[in-house]
């Protein structure tokens, strides 16, 4: 029986070893080259094709009463709709909050680590840590990961004895303190509506629509957003969801659909 | 009992470690220390050796910063305590970096604690040779502390506490006579403590007050002069009243 050694084929490789005498088993292992101009940097662009383009819409930021946060929960593989359920703002302890973009294991995972350093500081200094104790040490962590793969954008709030406090922090190993961000694929959108917007001296029910209308738009602009738009926020006493509504039914709320006055009605014609 | 002294990782039969003891001995021979918490500041007090003509006495500081907010004196090995302080100072700069705010007192005291008691249990290392008195302020509530660690690895809060050189009869005179003060009041009663064991005089005490908002400040030998002496007026006014006979109602 001739055993079949196709598996065991190399391709011919473009660099000729000059010994195909005893056949192709025994040549040299060798791999296909790239059909490529760009030999050098062709790795660096697949890499930049499979990462995850960070495609969602996460927001926070800081008003008069605390912290708001709001995200989508569309999760996609690239045109492919993966999830519409995906909960994107996640709760480190019960006064803070993270938000999540780009590889959602990653996200997770960090969060979920971040919140037993957290409580083990807590244990160990008889004190809350501070948010941008928190952001930092997150920050430190995704930092010493640094071009590794990690891909994480995502927003540390929460309130702490100085008051409310939001944090962005990247897996490149940024980390900024401000007032307001927008994360994603969705964010310019949200971007668009939440500044346009914002006032510091908001109530709570107006933070909330705000942040929920700036998700609904960006939702409806980005083909990577979408799902139900979840709104938190964060007080002294810790957070607390406020809603979350399906931007299908939120497009009908933002633009209801009136009914049109009747210029011509057929009639059925009088028989004759 | 001797054979037990050796390899400071093993205890004795009646469960002592010899090493962390003989710590303490060396402790009791180091200059007295002596430290009391008032309501607004905190006070360390240091006996200081005459120092020789020709020493700078500038370079033997007794009590050192740590931070801007924590400060320490301590009695026993002075070379122990350098390593010791470099230690602390070091993490006290980790901690403001990796959390964004200053440590309080008690993290830096416990790492301290830490320190000393990973070198009662480590192979071919001698424990520290030194106890330190901690003070400082909670840069959260603005609370005054004092603590105390010695060479075991232990630690504690103290109202008012000695250590060092004759701290028994201190830490008595102490709780016969230590009441809530502030203010200069504090650096009166943490000088007559130290009074009780040290030659009177500027020349042989550092003292040192540290502040929630000026930090350390170290007294000058005149200005402790000064208070010396209105201890001993207050002393000699005391001695008058008890001998003089009771006046009349």
């Amino acid at each position: 029986m001739k055993l079949d050694t196709s598996g065991l084929e190399s391709f011919p490789s473009l660099i000729s070893h000059g010994n195909d005498v005893a056949g192709e088993i025994s040549a040299p292992p060798s791999f296909e080259l790239p059909n490529s101009n760009n030999f050098d940097g062709f790795l660096k662009e697949a890499i930049q094709m499979v990462k995850p383009a960070k495609g969602t819409t996460t927001l926070a930021f800081i008003f008069k009463e605390g912290v708001m946060v709001a995200a989508d929960s569309r999760a996609s593989m690239g045109g492919y709709i993966s999830s519409q359920s995906v909960k994107k703002i996640i709760e480190i302890n019960p006064y803070m909050l993270g938000t999540m973009a780009g590889g959602a294991a990653d996200c997770q995972f960090w969060h979920r680590n971040l919140g037993i350093k957290c409580r083990l500081h807590e244990l160990a200094n008889k004190r809350r840590i501070s948010v941008t104790g928190a952001s930092k040490l997150l920050a430190n962590i995704l930092y010493s990961y640094r071009g590794m793969g990690l891909s994480v954008g995502t927003m540390i709030a929460g309130w702490d004895e100085t008051g409310p406090g939001l944090y962005y922090v990247d897996s490149e190993g940024g980390r900024l303190k401000g007032t307001r961000f927008s994360v994603g694929s969705g964010s310019p959108y949200a971007y668009g509506v939440l500044d346009s917007g914002y006032k510091y001296d908001m109530s709570i029910e107006e933070a909330s629509e705000l942040a929920r209308r700036a998700i609904y738009h960006a939702t409806f602009r980005d083909g990577a957003s979408g799902g139900v738009a979840s709104v938190y926020y964060v007080g002294p006493t810790g957070w607390k969801k406020l809603s979350g509504d399906d931007v299908g039914e939120l497009h009908y709320h933002y633009n209801p659909v009136t009914p049109s006055t009747i210029e011509q009605e057929m009639v059925e014609a009088a028989a004759t | 009992m001797a054979r037990y002294d050796r390899a400071i990782t093993v205890f004795s039969p009646d469960g002592h470690l010899f090493q962390v003891e003989y710590a303490l001995e060396a402790v009791r021979k180091g200059n007295a220390a002596v430290g009391v918490r008032g309501t607004d500041n905190v006070v360390l007090g240091v006996e200081k050796k005459s120092t020789a003509k020709l020493q700078d006495s500038r370079s033997v500081r007794k009590i050192v910063n740590l931070d801007n907010h924590i400060a320490l004196a301590c009695a026993g090995l002075k070379a122990d305590a350098r390593v010791l302080i470099n230690r602390a100072r070091v993490e006290c700069q980790s901690h403001r970096l990796t959390v964004e705010d200053p440590c309080t007192v008690e993290y830096i005291t416990r790492y301290i604690a830490g320190l000393q008691q990973k070198y009662t249990q480590s192979g071919g290392v001698r424990p520290f040779g030194l106890s330190t008195l901690i003070v400082g302020f909670d840069p959260y509530t603005g609370s005054p502390s004092l603590y105390q660690t010695d060479p075991s690895g232990t630690f504690s809060a103290w109202k008012a506490n000695a250590t060092g050189r004759n701290s028994n009869s201190i830490r008595e005179f102490l709780e016969k006579n230590f009441k809530e003060t502030a203010g200069q009041e504090t650096v009166k009663l943490a000088i007559r403590a130290l009074l009780e064991v040290v030659e009177s005089g500027g020349k042989n005490i550092e003292v040192a007050v540290m502040t929630k908002e000026d930090g350390l400040r170290q007294l000058e030998e005149a200005e402790i002069d000064a208070i010396v002496a209105e201890i001993e007026a207050e002393k000699a006014a005391a001695e008058a009243a008890k001998k003089a006979p009771p006046k009349d109602t």
